[in-house]
């Protein structure tokens, strides 16, 4: 039987996954991307799974917003990314520290 | 909904319309005609204003079953909003026309911003909290990357998004536990449910995310890693927005979720709230001691502005939080003044970025020296200026919450700021110019005005700060 608790869990792995391809990760900025993406995935299933639980749809309306943010978000993160590689010719996270201090 | 929700959201919707009316008619005109746009947004703004001011309700009226509330807290707050974004608009043009920046996008990206804000800081609902965030970050990223040949311009912007993002995911995953626990999404709800859910470790789990996803967008430490490069990398405009208006969402937004949302819960998030207050007075004022750019030294005193803005908020009183929105609201146009003078001493191949740029400064242009000396003194806190009273209202407001201790913090590290702001006036009035550095202040005639106006403002507020206190403490009686 599969439970509250198991939706739970899985959303909270997919979000340590995601914290940990943007905390781990040195080489490369759309690896970020894609771990920003996966985290707003996790935080959908934890919508979806509450919604069901306590019976009330507005959790799943959030998660239409959620989704339509997400796609927003990244195509300006892409653009963003397209910047930076024109003017740097590298998108090494490693490598983005110009501004100290 | 009826009628009457689409008047409650008449300033917004009108902001909407105008915005996109810009946004097309800007596409039909030639470069050399862009000063209409610049007219035409600065007209559209003022109109807001007034329709903010004029349509303002008696009592709190709420639209669209609850998910919009427009009451006093939110008409102060878009106010000021609105009047940082027009001082942004008026001091921005001689520095982007030097740069070739001076393009129809500018306008409609902030304005768009400043509709996030407005809705941010109305939100009756998490849905609501999240869509206007979302438009107000999402086209700062833009604005921060507007610069599009500059290095440090799109390294700061992908700091920003980068940072931006997963704070607004730490918000969201917070927003889904306090979800689970409450079982609604309606922050007056949310209210009355919270202190006596069956679930409070999922509740506790949820505050304690959502407070760091606020943390990160007031910039408050440990969360304030984006800050100085985005202050450094962003073009000057730009970063004056951010600092002022986004300051004033960020706080709207601190409030609106954990005041109305989970006011019940404030004996736990009092405790968090005082030691990251604690700790961005400290990293603040430290750091901004060593800086030798002038615009990261900013940065570093928005983190310790925050930290005192956190003072009121974790005192969690009514007093408490009118004196942090009194605060928000000196450090906005404190923050509006200060990038002004950068704006007007930058020109076309010259940033006036280093400190040491300001050398001389007193005999070069007095005026522009004396109006800086102005905010510095106020950013410091010195009596009789506006910052000073801001200062000692939140402690005061700390104090009688039962929070010495960090009141006595806060005033320990005030002293120790006073010194990174008095060695700018130093170096303007006692130092010699540099040989080979021509300190020529622009000519523009808004500019100048806008400037002299906002930096006087500081001393004006400071003698005659009654009313707008008065105004602010109205705001969150009954």
């Amino acid at each position: 039987m599969i439970t509250l608790s198991h939706f739970i869990v899985l959303g909270a792995v997919l979000f340590c996954i995601s914290l940990a391809g943007i905390f781990i990760n040195r080489k490369n900025v759309i690896v970020l991307l894609m771990a920003i993406e996966l985290m707003l995935l996790a935080v959908n299933i934890n919508f979806v799974a509450f919604s069901r639980f306590h019976g009330d749809v507005a959790g799943q309306v959030f998660v239409f917003f959620i989704l339509t943010v997400a796609a927003a978000e990244s195509a300006i993160g892409l653009a963003i990314l397209v910047l930076l590689f024109r003017n740097r010719h590298t998108i090494n996270v490693a490598e983005i520290d110009s501004m100290k201090g | 909904m009826n009628f009457n929700d689409i008047l409650t959201l008449l300033p917004e919707l009108y902001l909407v319309a105008a915005v996109c009316v810009l946004l097309l008619l800007d596409v039909f005109l030639k470069p050399e005609q862009r000063n209409i746009t610049h007219w035409l947004a600065i007209a559209i703004t003022a109109v807001a204003l007034w329709l903010v001011i004029d349509g303002q309700p008696a009592q709190s009226v709420t639209a669209f079953h609850g998910m919009f509330v427009r009451d006093h807290v939110a008409e102060i707050l878009k106010v000021f909003a609105l009047l940082s974004t027009l001082l942004v608009f008026i001091m921005a043009r001689p520095y982007l026309r030097d740069r070739n920046l001076h393009v129809g996008e500018f306008y409609s990206l902030t304005i768009f911003a400043t509709i996030g804000i407005m809705i941010l800081v109305s939100a009756g609902s998490l849905i609501t909290v999240y869509t206007g965030l979302e438009l107000l970050t999402l086209s700062s990223y833009a604005l921060v990357a507007l610069n599009r040949d500059s290095r440090l311009s799109s390294e700061a912007a992908i700091k920003y998004f980068v940072l931006g993002a997963l704070s607004s995911g730490m918000l969201l995953y917070g927003m889904s536990m306090v979800y689970g626990a409450a079982g609604t999404l309606d922050l007056a709800q949310l209210h009355l449910l919270a202190g006596g859910v069956d679930m409070t470790n999922l509740m506790m789990f949820g505050l304690i995310f959502m407070i760091v996803g606020i943390s990160f967008k007031l910039g408050v430490a440990p969360f304030h890693m984006w800050l100085p490069d985005v202050y450094q990398g962003a073009p000057t405009p730009m970063v004056s927005f951010i600092g002022s208006a986004s300051k004033l969402a960020a706080f709207g937004m601190a409030f609106r979720l954990l005041e109305s949302g989970l006011g019940q819960l404030h004996d736990q998030w009092q405790v968090i709230l005082s030691v990251l207050a604690v700790l961005s007075l400290a990293i603040g004022n430290l750091v901004a001691l060593v800086q030798t750019n002038i615009k990261r030294l900013l940065a570093y005193s928005t983190i310790s502005h925050m930290g005192y803005l956190l003072l009121g908020l974790a005192a969690g009183t009514q007093q408490g939080f009118s004196a942090s929105m009194f605060y928000v609201i000196a450090y906005a146009l404190m923050s509006t003044a200060a990038f002004g003078v950068i704006l007007v001493m930058a020109r076309a191949g010259f940033e006036c970025e280093e400190i040491d740029d300001l050398k001389g400064l007193a005999r070069r242009s007095p005026w522009f020296a004396f109006l800086m000396l102005l905010t510095m003194v106020s950013l410091a806190g010195v009596p009789p200026m506006f910052g000073f009273f801001a200062k000692l209202m939140v402690f005061k407001a700390a104090i009688d919450a039962g929070l010495l201790w960090l009141a006595i913090v806060g005033a320990v590290f005030a002293i120790i700021g006073l010194y990174y702001y008095l060695r700018v006036v130093k170096v303007m009035y006692f130092d010699k110019p540099v040989e080979g550095v021509e300190l020529k202040p622009q000519t523009d005639k808004p500019l100048r005005w806008a400037l002299s106006i906002n930096a006087l403002a500081l001393l004006a507020l400071g003698l005659y700060w009654g009313p707008l206190l008065a105004w602010c403490q109205r705001a969150f009686a009954g």
